[in-house]
């Protein structure tokens, strides 16, 4: 009953991590975020929802300006990591990306060893001081990646040389690596199988305890399962954003009823 | 019957038969073409084609196989006495050709009856002057065993120039008649015609390939000849290369050699990290507008002949370099003698291979996958990091076997080196002397005067022969790198 309430109390005083202000997204002409203001809290898991092409992988790409790797892509408005603009010209996007880790949709290691591919971030950011602390820095990862137990005997083993689902943990593991404060997981199962799945699953849920994590998916049971809130983004507008219950069983808006009953998307 | 009228018939009957059979597969459907099987075309094409190729081909191989034939029958007649001391069977044999077809030509022109060809006498008449006459000229008096050889030759050619054209005429007409009557409006000519298509194809790769051999063999038997004549072990293991005409030539590959790599090894100094920098620029950091007018440009440098190049380090580079470190130069330092010498060719070559390095390294650094890039940002790394630590490693195999192919094009390469490199074959060490490359020895070796029975004229194929080897070993390499390297992402 004590551990009940000190949780809840945890809950009550969450924090703000990002805040976006009216942030507008455009490819060329083509206006792909319009108007999204969104608050993503501390140790939350958030999910954005949509059907393909609403702008959620986008305005997510914009959370650690990866979008600047585009040419044509423009964003304007305010996204705020801690009170701080991230497009504040003073702001290095290269320690951004460090602070904002990001997973990809594709399992994606470097085609370097295990070892290597965890150790990455920490040795171009100087993370370790010496050799013993990067093997401490790889194995925690490794643990935080649930991945630990599968491969401490083959360190040395090639990153591709894992499953599908083995390869996503350890590309999470990888962001971990360089302490980063939110997570940012793009579809990080749609090419995983349901077990594969079940594990990240799992993983994501356990994150929270340290990391603000944000999720793109297009499983709805899945942003059921793991998120407390939910975004819902349709045609470049984000429809909806509440705790995740009530959307999926007390949706105010009817677009995001259609959608989460099928009849959309 | 010419064999080129041959050729015309047999293709004015391949167009009869395409009208005819086109127009009995319409007949047959009653003038609807949707009651065909295939189109209207192909029971044309297949009658054509039924009619011409079988024809065709005979008359190919024909024309091959004949002149061997005859040639082996008619050398039975030459006894061993009629071949001078100083000749071979050989020559004899081209001077009863010569004699056979003057003959022939003598006939056409009106200057003999064929009748006075055939009972021709060597005692009797002056063959020699007869054929004069008409513009054959002789080397030496006609002796009467190779008058008697060439009549019998003309005999033997003349008959199987008939059966030929008969045999061709009958598979032509044989061909037509049969395929005409085969033409039905059920008949698939459709897939008649693939299957002529897939053959056409066939025989097209396997033609490319034949050549291939072809070449290497002819290669391989001058070598061995020249084997016959040289010490194998001087070619390979001598340290001189100084040919000359008095019989005791020294002919080692291995100064050429040594050459032909410094000169190389110089020309991957140049092309290789330039090539690979811009590459790395154009596909990593350009945007759409640079890359888009700063790779055909460099592209254009693929496109310069190498004897532009040959006289640009002939005339800019060469001089160039010797105003800085020949006698009298800035440095006032007396290291080259002239204009040209290993650095002069080496650089003009490595200008040459950038294009080369840098479009190759440009495909295989955008074969790796986006989400390396997008991984390797996604953790906080700059764009060079990425490029360093991610991309390059990714791409490597790949770029090695670039280098390796420019590499093989680097030794095979001839026009720079003869302008550039001068023609000293030695060991040295100092880039700034002429030396020389199995290439230009060559040329120089296989021009002018030669005898195709001299070891200094043979020593070229030798040398062509391990040239071969060597970029076929590289090339292989190279492509073996490369395929492994491209299962890496599946």
């Amino acid at each position: 009953m004590n551990d009940m309430s000190r949780l809840e109390k945890a809950v009550d005083t969450r924090q703000t991590k990002i805040a976006a202000k009216n942030v507008q997204v455009y490819y060329g002409d083509a206006h792909a975020i319009k108007d999204v203001s969104v608050e993503i809290e501390d140790n939350t898991v958030t999910a954005f929802i949509g059907p393909s092409g609403c702008g959620k992988s986008t305005f997510l790409r914009c959370l650690n300006r990866m979008n600047d790797t585009i040419d044509i892509c423009r964003v304007e408005g305010d996204i705020l990591l801690d009170g701080e603009d991230i497009y504040d010209k003073r702001v290095d996007p290269v320690q951004l990306r460090a602070k904002v880790g990001m997973v990809f949709q594709k399992p994606n290691p470097f085609p370097k060893s295990i070892y290597d591919n965890v150790a990455y971030g920490p040795r171009i950011h100087g993370l370790a001081r010496n050799k013993a602390e990067l093997d401490e820095i790889v194995e925690n990862s490794l643990r935080r990646g649930a991945i630990w137990d599968e491969v401490k005997d083959r360190l040395d083993a090639p990153g591709t040389s894992l499953s599908g689902g083995q390869q996503q943990r350890l590309c999470i593991a990888r962001a971990v690596a360089t302490e980063p404060e939110v997570l940012l997981m793009d579809e990080p199962c749609s090419a995983l199988d349901p077990i594969a799945t079940a594990q990240v699953e799992e993983l994501i849920d356990d994150l929270r305890k340290r990391y603000s994590v944000v999720i793109v998916t297009h499983s709805m049971q899945q942003a059921a399962r793991v998120s407390q809130k939910t975004a819902f983004f349709h045609l470049g507008n984000l429809v909806e954003f509440g705790e995740t219950g009530q959307i999926f069983t007390n949706p105010k808006d009817p677009r995001t009823e259609s959608y989460i009953t099928g009849r959309i998307g | 019957m010419p064999t080129y009228w041959l050729v015309l018939s047999l293709l004015v009957l391949a167009a009869v038969g395409y009208v005819l059979g086109r127009n009995r597969a319409l007949q047959t459907a009653g003038g609807d073409t949707r009651a065909l099987h295939s189109l209207p075309n192909y029971y044309g094409l297949n009658v054509a084609l039924t009619s011409l190729v079988p024809a065709l081909g005979v008359l190919i191989v024909w024309m091959l196989v004949q002149p061997v034939f005859v040639d082996s029958r008619v050398s039975t007649l030459i006894p061993d006495s009629a071949v001078p001391e100083d000749a071979t069977l050989d020559l004899v044999m081209s001077d009863v050709r010569r004699v056979a077809d003057g003959l022939d030509e003598a006939v056409e022109q009106g200057a003999l009856t064929p009748s006075e060809a055939r009972q021709l006498d060597a005692e009797a008449t002056d063959i020699r002057a007869r054929l004069g006459e008409v513009g054959v000229a002789l080397g030496s008096d006609v002796r009467p065993e190779v008058l008697r050889a060439a009549q019998r030759y003309r005999q033997l050619t003349s008959v199987g120039k008939t059966a030929m054209s008969i045999v061709v005429a009958v598979l032509a007409l044989g061909g037509l008649a049969w395929s005409y009557s085969q033409t039905h409006k059920d008949f698939r000519a459709r897939n008649v015609v693939e299957k002529g298509v897939l053959a056409l194809l066939v025989v097209a790769a396997s033609l490319a390939i034949l050549t291939t051999i072809g070449i290497v063999f002819s290669m391989f038997f001058e070598t061995i000849n020249f084997f016959g004549l040289h010490s194998w072990k001087d070619f390979f293991f001598g340290s001189t290369w100084a040919p000359n005409f008095r019989g005791d030539s020294e002919l080692s590959i291995l100064p050429l050699l040594w050459g032909t790599l410094y000169i190389s090894f110089v020309a991957l100094l140049v092309s290789v990290p330039i090539g690979l920098f811009a590459a790395i620029y154009l596909s990593e950091y350009a945007n759409g507008a640079t890359r888009s007018f700063a790779k055909p440009l460099l592209e254009i440098l693929a496109g310069i002949p190498t004897i532009v190049y040959g006289l640009f380090a002939l005339l800019t580079v060469g001089p160039m370099l010797a105003d800085v470190f020949a006698k009298g130069g800035l440095l006032g330092v007396e290291w080259m003698t002239g204009a040209t010498s290993v650095v002069t060719a080496g650089v003009v070559m490595g200008i040459m291979l950038i294009p080369f390095v840098s479009s190759l390294s440009d495909d295989i650094i955008n074969a790796v996958p986006q989400s390396m890039r997008d991984g390797s940002l996604g953790l906080g790394a700059t764009q060079s990091e990425t490029v360093r630590q991610v991309v390059l490693p990714a791409a490597l195999p790949g770029i090695v076997g670039a280098i390796l192919l420019a590499a093989s094009r680097a030794i095979g390469e001839t026009m720079i080196v003869v302008m550039g490199a001068g023609a000293i074959a030695k060991f040295s060490l100092n880039p700034l002397e002429s030396m020389t490359t199995i290439t230009t020895r060559i040329v120089s070796q296989l021009t002018g005067d030669t005898d195709f029975a001299s070891p200094e004229t043979l020593v070229a194929f030798a040398l062509g022969l391990t040239l071969f080897v060597l970029t076929l070993g590289l090339n292989v390499l190279a492509l073996y790198i490369v395929r492994k390297y491209r299962e890496q992402y599946e």
